[in-house]
């Protein structure tokens, strides 16, 4: 019996060892559970935060969409998915993905295949804002992204 | 009417988060959409300036500039996706 998935986007922190216990609540068939957190990462203190800007309603769709995909192709237990916005300081939390299976390698699979196709449709974008008090630009896109994503075709 | 909505620079460069406006007959197809608002004045020129990078969709789902556009009600207009 394969979980659905959790998918939040939300403004608040989350707490990885409660996500953890949460998604696997108590079920003793679970082998493997694989966690990924993307952290707001500073470059050489050039940064102040970041501004993640998101369209309401689609992305929790579109994340719906991967993780129901990704719990399918990997036979995964459960599969959980929180996306923050809003301006994150350097070192904040910005994603979490969790993948629960019977062993670790659908975990690990699960848990990437959900990341590389999160970044690359769900509708989030990253703006900079400068340690000296300016805004900075709107984060490009990576190719080494999309072929990140390719490579699950 | 349909609501245009628009996110990261799309949204700085028009300046403005979202609108309603009457499509024109002749567009037909996402591409149509862009073409023509890239002649409602400079804003909409800078925010498309290059079609081809941006992304669209209709009633919050992805679709290619040559879909058409339809019934749809809500139409997401934004620049290549950064999260994660």
């Amino acid at each position: 019996m394969y979980g659905a998935p959790l998918v939040r986007v939300q403004m608040q922190d989350f707490d990885l060892q409660s996500e953890v216990d949460a998604l696997i609540g108590g079920r003793t068939g679970i082998g493997a559970v694989v966690t990924f957190t993307g952290l707001c990462r500073d470059e050489q203190g050039a940064l102040s935060a970041l501004e993640l800007e998101h369209y309401p309603g689609m992305a929790e769709a579109e994340m719906r969409r991967i993780a129901d995909l990704a719990i399918e192709r990997f036979s995964l237990q459960g599969l959980t998915a929180i996306h923050r916005y809003g301006k994150l300081a350097p070192g904040e939390n910005i994603v979490l993905v969790i993948a629960a299976a019977p062993h670790r390698q659908a975990a690990f699979d699960g848990s990437s295949f959900m990341m590389d196709y999160l970044k690359t449709s769900a509708p989030f974008w990253k703006k900079e804002h400068k340690a000296d008090g300016t805004t900075g630009d709107w984060v490009s896109a990576k190719d080494a992204d999309d072929r990140a994503r390719e490579k699950w075709r | 009417m349909t609501k245009l909505i628009y996110f990261a620079w799309v949204r700085e460069r028009i300046g403005k988060p979202e609108e309603e406006i009457e499509l024109p007959h002749d567009v037909k197809t996402v591409r149509d959409l862009l073409v023509h608002l890239k002649t409602l004045g400079e804003q909409y020129e800078a925010a498309l300036q290059y079609p081809e990078v941006i992304r669209v969709a209709l009633d919050q789902e992805h679709v290619e500039h040559h879909e058409k556009i339809g019934n749809a009600r809500e139409i997401g207009i934004f620049p290549p996706m950064t999260g994660g």
